[in-house]
């Protein structure tokens, strides 16, 4: 376990050290802080002095020791654009963020779960079949893609008129297929209660709620399908192990066996997997913060991008690489605890 | 020469594969659809009503008309026309063109860099395997849409807005195909760590043939019905993060936009109530996508391979 541990911790430490050479790489290749710093008018001696001073003229290794030795100290520069330490701006806006992957979680664990487990319980039943056939068409969909139909049908609104409205059934038809919208596509809303810190957030009021629902719902659309397809199929194999059977056998009621038994050992592969997935949705953070203008750091780095803002850029590589870097080592080191049988990898066994 | 096609079209006439393709309707729906929609990408010059490529044919006048069925549309644009003016349904046939030509390179060039590696790590081992495989679990746990968000905003940064225009066709596949070659590779270095072991490999090895040769010539091609399943989904996948890039304005400018930029670019205008622009490009994007992924899990099931499936 121990020889586990400091092997997984140690690669941690190589990756994060992977990541911030090519954050210094593209800093160096992109960046040349002079040209912020100083007006067209300035002489090229003058230039040269202040590279000088700024260390630019050392040699690559001392350059990245220092730019290393700052970010240890939290200090990753200051963004071009906000003039203001780019962790603090990214900590301005993770919170955003966080509760946007929050909500979608929440749809996620709330509806995987259930939908999963009877699927895997009922195979055979049409619902069952029903939410296979969705799950594969929703794998097809891209993320902004959901999060744009959502708008039309629940901001901006549908009105249907396929059918006679001069008839009681036509109108009632024409309703039925309409939608009301309404639901706030844009934004945050401005009723935000003040946690602690930077932390601005919008779970108690009720527009702040309502704000939620369309980029959470969205977000969540895309990991949905995934999960109620690998719930499906770790469930269906604990159903068919033998301590299962053994338990029907004994006469157990099924409710018992089901949630009891199986679900417990269906739920320790999803909960690693989970955590791995719930890393990678800060790649899709980045399109649903776009297509609802939601002030999360996703939005910022994109923003980041258009006005080659570049020390915010690398803030934002090196804070989200270290971020996926904790969660795969947390869950890896959690799956080992959980299961001493989990082998070493590289290692002959 | 002749006996020979024909004798291969018979065997291809009594396999399994067509077989199986001939009794599953949705295998046989699905490709007929996605050869109509190549076919339509490729001749998209003959068929298209219009060039959207050509400024001087743009009336600006006609721009945001809905298409036909509702009321204000112009019958010489079926599926109605965006906020330039420009004939919805040509820009989607060449968008189709342009989103297909980036999803087959991306593949073609990650398949070249998966099979290369997943080779090398798979028939070497030991270090080789080490560093390349660690390469790909990390890559991988990053998730290759944000690899391809990341490379294609260094990309954009350093060539600026205009230049990365001009030659986003060739960065994008760039792109998209160093982002997801671990996909690849992984799968190939599993079917060559169990190929390696059969007896064939160690008969080539007596008789003395070189380590590259057997690679090459002998294992890659007994792995490559699982490389051929995996291909198929990761068009899809390409494509889709093509147009996820395209989205966030890394990918295709809107002169000559893809699937992806043409919903972009109509997402401005939903507001204003013209939701064809970004819906109906949208709708062709899903059924894309969804035809090859049907496809895929059919191949995967015909030949059932032990595949990774990320």
């Amino acid at each position: 376990m121990l020889a586990f541990l400091v092997q997984r911790i140690s690669q941690a430490f190589l990756v994060m050290f992977v990541i911030s050479v090519i954050a210094f790489a593209i800093q160096d290749g992109l960046g040349d802080p002079l040209q912020e710093m100083v007006g067209m008018s300035v002489s090229e001696e003058e230039r040269e002095a202040i590279r000088e001073e700024l260390g630019l003229n050392d040699p690559m290794v001392v350059q990245y020791l220092r730019f290393a030795g700052n970010a240890l100290q939290g200090d990753l520069g200051n963004s071009y654009f906000y003039s203001k330490p780019t962790l603090e701006v990214i900590a301005e806006h993770l919170p955003a963020t966080l509760e946007l992957v929050i909500g979608a979680s929440l749809i996620i664990v709330f509806l995987s779960v259930p939908i999963g487990v009877y699927a895997a319980i009922r195979p055979q039943a049409w619902l069952s079949k029903f939410f296979m056939g969705v799950s594969t068409v929703g794998i097809s969909i891209p993320v902004f893609l959901t999060a744009i139909v959502l708008i039309q049908l629940f901001s901006i609104g549908v009105t249907v008129n396929w059918f006679p409205s001069d008839t009681g059934w036509g109108q009632w038809l024409n309703d039925f297929f309409s939608t009301e919208g309404g639901l706030p596509s844009y934004g945050r809303g401005d009723e935000l209660t003040h946690l602690f810190g930077t932390w601005e957030s919008g779970f108690f009021t009720g527009t702040g709620l309502m704000h939620l629902v369309l980029p959470s719902v969205s977000l969540a659309s895309i990991m949905l399908p995934l999960f109620i397809r690998l719930i499906r199929a770790e469930m269906m194999e604990v159903l068919q192990s033998d301590y299962v059977r053994y338990a029907r056998a004994k006469g157990l009621s099924a409710g018992r066996i089901n949630f009891l038994h199986a679900l417990k050992n269906t739920m320790l592969p999803v909960i690693t997997v989970g955590g791995v997935q719930i890393g990678i949705m800060v790649a899709y953070t980045i399109l649903t913060e776009t297509v609802f203008q939601w002030p999360g750091v996703g939005l910022m780095f994109l923003e980041a991008i258009t006005r080659s803002d570049i020390p915010l850029i690398v803030a934002y590589l090196m804070v989200v690489g270290l971020i996926f870097v904790v969660t795969n080592t947390l869950v890896d080191l959690i799956y080992g605890l959980v299961n001493p049988t989990v082998k070493l990898t590289g290692k002959k066994a | 020469m002749t006996t020979a096609t024909v004798s291969r079209w018979d065997r291809f006439r009594e396999s399994f594969f067509w077989y199986s393709f001939k009794r599953d309707k949705v295998a046989i729906v699905s490709f007929s659809v996605l050869l109509l929609m190549v076919l339509a990408a490729v001749f998209a010059p003959l068929l298209a009503p219009a060039d959207p490529y050509d400024l001087a044919l743009i009336n600006i006048m006609n721009s945001e008309l809905p298409p036909v069925g509702l009321s204000g549309a112009d019958p010489a644009f079926p599926l109605g026309t965006d906020a330039q003016g420009r004939d919805l349904l040509s820009t989607i046939l060449y968008g189709t063109r342009v989103s297909l030509m980036i999803g087959f390179g991306a593949v073609v060039l990650q398949a070249f860099l998966g099979i290369l590696f997943g080779l090398l790590a798979g028939y070497l081992g030991g270090k080789v395997d080490a560093v390349l495989m660690r390469i790909a679990d990390v890559q991988l746990s990053f998730s290759t849409l944000m690899v391809a968000i990341i490379v294609g905003a260094v990309f954009k940064a350093s060539f600026g807005n205009l230049m990365f225009g001009e030659i986003a066709i060739y960065m994008l596949i760039f792109i998209i195909g160093v982002a997801e070659w671990p996909q690849i590779a992984r799968t190939v270095r599993a079917s060559v760590l169990a190929e390696k072991k059969k007896e064939y490999v160690d008969a080539a090895k007596v008789m003395g043939f070189g380590t590259r040769r057997i690679m090459f010539r002998h294992i890659l091609p007994n792995t490559l019905s699982p490389i051929f399943v995996i291909a198929t989904v990761q068009i899809a996948n390409a494509i889709i993060s093509e147009a996820a890039l395209s989205f966030l304005g890394l990918g295709m400018p809107e002169t000559q936009p893809s699937l992806g930029s043409l919903i972009k670019s109509g997402f401005d205008y939903i507001q204003s109530g013209s939701w064809w622009i970004t819906l109906i490009p949208g709708l062709v994007l899903v059924v894309l996508v969804l035809v090859i992924n049907l496809l895929g899990d059919w191949l995967r099931d015909v030949m059932n391979p032990r595949l990774y499936k990320g």
